[in-house]
């Protein structure tokens, strides 16, 4: 069984578990079901699935060149050879690594900045048209600094990530806070909550909702920027994998680090998200028809 | 004993939105404050929780004058306000977090009983009908064992039904612990069965009209010819007030 396939029917099992769990947990939910739940889900699959096998079809058929544009078979070929020597995972384990760093202290800022500049007016006045401003800055720019300032190893590139991280988590929690409805804010007030009462009890509960979209558009972000952390000199890593496979001519290998990408950022966002919607039950949300 | 003393509130808008006003609550007592829309009753009611300050003037609770929130003066808003990520019995714990763990779920489990929620104790605010989450609501408020309680228009958003049955049924609460009660609504009919005085306001700017002490024995029928006279002479002190009897005929 190759490597992709095996993701498949991994992601199938999580899949279905999760959809069990979800349905589950509502129970208000009238809409009709398949008789095999979590069918609906794999419809995700059916587009990407078809167009690796039509571009299969259409290179082993003659019709297209797939020099350039290896076929799936070719690319799976390459994972499978990665995998084996040990150097995939290798790869994949720094970058791991990387992002998990960057996005941790991204997060850690973010959230405590975001909340103090949420909370208290005085802190947004200071703090947050400074942060405006440097959000404004492609953070690419930062590069050369970074690598003056932390070195060419590890740091800068954590910190690298850290700023993209940072950003959408300390947009969001700020703007949320102060969007959070004054009624419950009252009922805070009515049991005289200390100001870490009011955050850790009204305010954080309040704005998880857009606290853990704004997580998953963070990860997203730090899975872009470990790319650019690695072409800025690394020695392993996927984003190094595909600097590696571009300097040696071997298409297959950069496609293999980005579908390594697809899949790493696919799980992660899944795990996220699923951790999350464990803690979001209490939503009375709208939910869309089948 | 509460007491509010030439209480002034102007809004930083510029709108007076009480004037002098002079009041005062027996412990235990049950009094409630009718007026129209606009006439500055909710407002009298955030100033007597804490949550607002008065312009002048000073509003005391045993003679320790109420500058923000405290924990004898408990509060019901007009809409339950439950948080939705507690369940039920966590947000009644809110009352009581400093309790240790073993009495705050005593107390809750008590308190939701009496309220008649026992069974929802760990749903979630979402899965309560109206009128539940207003039990849930009034069980937060309860389980501190507040000395005074303070009702914004409790059952307004409530079907007729079910607040006539919430409305027997606070009395049966108050009856455990005895709070001073200041219940604020615009529902006359609500008032009588309720209060031992009711307070009418008018607005422009707020003050207080009449009082009433409806001298009617508990527990009150509503279809009682005396509850009935009362009800009447209410309705045409609160028509003079506003100076709109139709707005307040259509109200009650």
């Amino acid at each position: 069984m190759s490597a992709h396939a095996e993701t498949a029917s991994a992601c199938r099992a999580a899949l279905a578990a999760a959809s069990v769990t979800e349905t589950e947990a509502l129970p208000g939910h009238a809409w009709p079901h398949t008789a095999w739940p979590g069918g609906n889900r794999l419809i995700g699959f059916i587009l990407p699935l078809g167009l690796a096998l039509a571009w299969e079809a259409a290179v082993a058929a003659h019709w297209a060149d797939g020099r350039l544009l290896p076929t799936p078979s070719r690319i799976l070929a390459t994972l499978a050879t990665l995998a084996q020597s040990g150097e995939l995972a290798g790869h994949v384990l720094a970058t791991l690594q990387r992002v998990a760093l960057g996005f941790a202290f991204g997060v850690a800022a973010g959230t405590v900045l975001g909340a103090v500049s949420g909370y208290w007016t005085l802190a947004r006045q200071l703090i947050d048209p400074t942060l405006q401003a440097l959000r404004n800055i492609p953070s690419i720019a930062w590069v050369p600094m970074f690598i003056l300032w932390f070195g060419i190893f590890e740091t800068s590139k954590v910190i690298l990530i850290a700023v993209g991280v940072f950003f959408p988590i300390y947009l969001s929690l700020s703007a949320s806070i102060r969007g959070v409805d004054r009624k419950l804010v009252e009922v805070g007030r009515i049991f005289r909550f200390s100001h870490r009462e009011m955050i850790t009890r009204i305010l954080l509960p309040a704005t998880l909702p857009s606290y853990v979209v704004a997580l998953r558009s963070g990860l997203g972000l730090g899975w872009m920027f470990v790319v650019a952390a690695e072409f800025m000199g690394a020695e392993d890593g996927l984003g190094f994998l595909l600097i590696d496979g571009q300097q040696t001519g071997r298409p297959a290998v950069i496609l293999a680090s980005i579908t390594s990408f697809a899949v790493l950022g696919k799980l992660t966002d899944w795990l996220l998200a699923s951790v999350s919607a464990r803690f979001l039950t209490w939503q009375d949300s709208f939910k869309p028809a089948e | 004993m509460l007491s509010v003393n030439q209480v002034d509130k102007r809004y930083p808008n510029g709108v007076l939105a009480l004037a002098g006003l002079n009041l005062t609550v027996a412990a235990g007592e049950i009094l409630a404050v009718v007026g129209g829309s606009g006439c500055g009753k909710s407002t009298l009611l955030r100033l007597i929780a804490g949550l607002d300050s008065p312009t002048a003037g000073r509003i005391a609770l045993d003679g320790t004058p109420v500058t923000a929130p405290r924990a004898e003066i408990g509060l019901v808003f007009q809409e339950p306000r439950l948080m939705p990520w507690l369940t039920i019995d966590q947000n009644v714990a809110f009352g009581i977090r400093h309790l240790p763990a073993d009495e705050r779920t005593r107390r809750v489990s008590e308190c939701l009983a009496r309220v008649g929620l026992a069974s929802r104790s760990g749903h979630w605010p979402r899965e309560l009908s109206g009128g539940q989450a207003q039990r849930a609501a009034l069980a937060r408020a309860l389980v501190g064992r507040p000395k005074v309680l303070l009702l914004d228009e409790p059952f307004s958003s409530l079907d007729a039904l079910t607040r006539g049955d919430l409305q027997e049924h606070l009395l049966d609460l108050w009856g455990d612990d005895q709070p001073t009660m200041i219940l604020v609504t615009h529902d006359i009919e609500e008032a009588l069965f309720l209060a031992d005085r009711v307070v009418v306001m008018q607005p422009d700017p707020g003050r207080v009209r009449t009082e009433l002490v409806p001298p009617l024995a508990r527990p009150r029928d509503r279809a009682d010819p005396d509850f009935l006279h009362c009800k009447r002479r209410l309705l045409a002190d609160l028509g003079h007030a506003s100076g709109f009897s139709q707005r307040v005929a259509a109200t009650v």
